[in-house]
């Protein structure tokens, strides 16, 4: 039991993003995490910091994503300077490799459309197979071409998570493991979080992951989030060969390999099936023929935290001031604009982007499928 | 060939003596070892060099679990010693960083 100026619910991805940069902001931050039992997204996922195609139904989004892979060089030199970890990172533009010349066509014109929704600021390229060759000579002859997206990149996003809490706990920060909050009381000054007599924290963030959909309504919010399974291959490690990251091959800083990840509506099962781990390894092992005799050593399922447009929320509660809700589908990619950008507003200052909007919850309302 | 290991073997081990090589060191087994049992018998204790810090690293748990063990066998690389019985004429190397992708035994 204690007080605090800010509780944030969650010590994710987005939760440590947001705390450590409150507390960069100056202001005394708890976090609250549920712990091992939980859903954790942030532990399970491929660690792209990933611009291309995001943003397709909304461009404020690809803006946002933009902005975040912008500054990511900038996070990564703080925690890395804070924590003494290494995070990885690197941004050499990544692809999204296509089997078939109709999957590839597909792909460049849904580009070429938010190309033009951004007025021509939007960078990428399509290439044929020989051109990718030439970038990428590991590819196999069943590939038919790729986009490039030279923004695109990533990070190891377990030394990232562990980064973001190091530097949050050497500069004095407080996590509370173990503590799941089933409650949260608006009080007439503050909130009281956790069953009485709880913890008193003048304002609250919720970065809960899944777990935001019941903690939103107690503050007056909506966070009608859904988990997707996405499984992930991880090989033994090999020799470099793959110097660009992609939407289903990376290699790491570490040589490791890994096949990802599956797009699966399965409600709360975070297993792994052998079906689509096959699925998987064969799409691989077609794009990059060397993988055939690779080992893979593990596997996992994880759950995304899908809101019902994939885009972002970004909200602070009108009923209830003081309380605001944080989540979004790329916790990884987003996390420099979390922790550099969206916290420093959730201290009290002004929006960061002049279409923080766009990521409020109030398009669920107003749009006729909600 | 008196051999400075920790390991003992079991007075009444019976089994059939096997030859494989580590590292072209010529070593004898006995019938069933795991390679890794038979390695450390022989008084081997590194079998690798790690990839990411190139530290020295032994076989460890010896149930198919921490993967420290790997090695080369007959050119194919990365198999966990632990998990494979020694067989006669088996040549063994020691893992050198992280393994190529090239084709089986042509890989370097
Ligand atoms: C397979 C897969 C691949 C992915 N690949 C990428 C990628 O390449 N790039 C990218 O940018 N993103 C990727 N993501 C998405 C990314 O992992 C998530 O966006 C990010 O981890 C979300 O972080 P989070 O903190 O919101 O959620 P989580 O990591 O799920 O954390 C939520 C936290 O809230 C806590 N919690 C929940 N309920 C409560 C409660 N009631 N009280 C207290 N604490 C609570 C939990 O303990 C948990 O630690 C991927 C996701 C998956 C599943």
């Amino acid at each position: 039991m204690g007080e605090t100026e800010y509780a944030v619910i969650g010590g994710g991805l987005v939760g440590m993003a947001v705390a450590f940069g409150l507390q960069r902001a100056g202001r005394r931050v708890t976090v609250f995490d549920e712990g091992d039992v939980a859903f954790r997204a942030s532990r399970g996922n491929f660690g792209l910091v990933w611009v291309q195609g995001k943003g397709a139904g909304l461009p404020d989004y690809a803006r946002w994503s933009r902005l975040s892979a912008a500054l990511w060089p900038e996070l990564a030199a703080e925690l890395e300077e804070a924590s003494g970890l290494k995070l990885e990172l690197s941004q050499p533009g990544g692809f999204d490799i296509c089997l078939t010349e109709a999957e590839l066509a597909a792909k460049a014109a849904s580009m070429a459309a938010l190309r033009a929704r951004l007025d021509g600021d939007y960078p990428f390229e399509v290439l044929g197979h020989n051109r990718l060759r030439e970038m990428l000579p590991a590819i196999g002859p069943k590939v038919a071409g790729a986009i490039y997206g030279p923004e695109d990149g990533h990070v190891n996003p377990l030394y990232l998570l562990r980064a973001l809490t190091a530097a949050f706990l050497g500069r004095g920060g407080r996590i509370e493991n173990g503590a799941a909050v089933a409650e949260i009381a608006p009080l007439a000054w503050g909130f009281r979080i956790g069953a009485a007599p709880g913890w008193r924290a003048e304002k609250v963030v919720l970065c809960a992951g899944l777990g935001n959909a019941r903690l939103a309504p107690l503050v007056g919010l909506n966070a009608p989030v859904k988990p997707n399974r996405g499984q992930v291959l991880i090989c033994e490690r090999a020799a470099p060969f793959l110097p660009y990251p992609n939407l289903h091959v990376r290699q790491t800083g570490e040589g490791t390999v890994q096949i990802g990840a599956s797009s699966e509506d399965v409600g709360l099962d975070d297993g792994t099936t052998p079906q689509a781990m096959a699925a998987m390894a064969k799409q691989a092992v077609d794009m990059f023929p060397v993988l055939e005799n690779i080992r893979v050593v593990r596997a996992w399922g994880a759950l995304r935290i899908m809101s019902p447009d994939g885009h972002p929320i970004y909200e602070a509660s009108r009923a209830h001031p003081g309380a605001s809700l944080v989540t979004c589908h790329s916790g990884v990619t987003l996390a420099a604009c979390h922790a550099l950008r969206l916290a420093p507003w959730i201290a009290g200052g002004s929006p960061p982007v002049p279409y923080l909007e766009s990521f409020s919850a109030d398009r669920f309302a107003l749009s006729p499928a909600a | 060939m008196p051999i400075d290991s920790p390991f003992r073997r079991l007075p009444d081990a019976q089994a059939r003596t096997l030859a494989f090589t580590f590292a072209g060191r010529e070593l004898e087994a006995r019938e069933g070892d795991s390679l890794a049992a038979a390695i450390l018998a022989a008084g081997i204790a590194t079998t690798r060099h790690t990839p990411v810090s190139g530290a020295p690293r032994g076989p460890y748990c010896m149930i198919g679990l921490c993967f420290e063990c790997l090695v080369e066998i007959d050119g194919e690389p990365n198999r966990q010693a632990c998990m494979v019985e020694v067989r006669d004429g088996m040549r063994v190397k020691a893992m050198q960083g992280a393994r190529g992708l090239g084709k089986g035994p042509a890989d370097e």
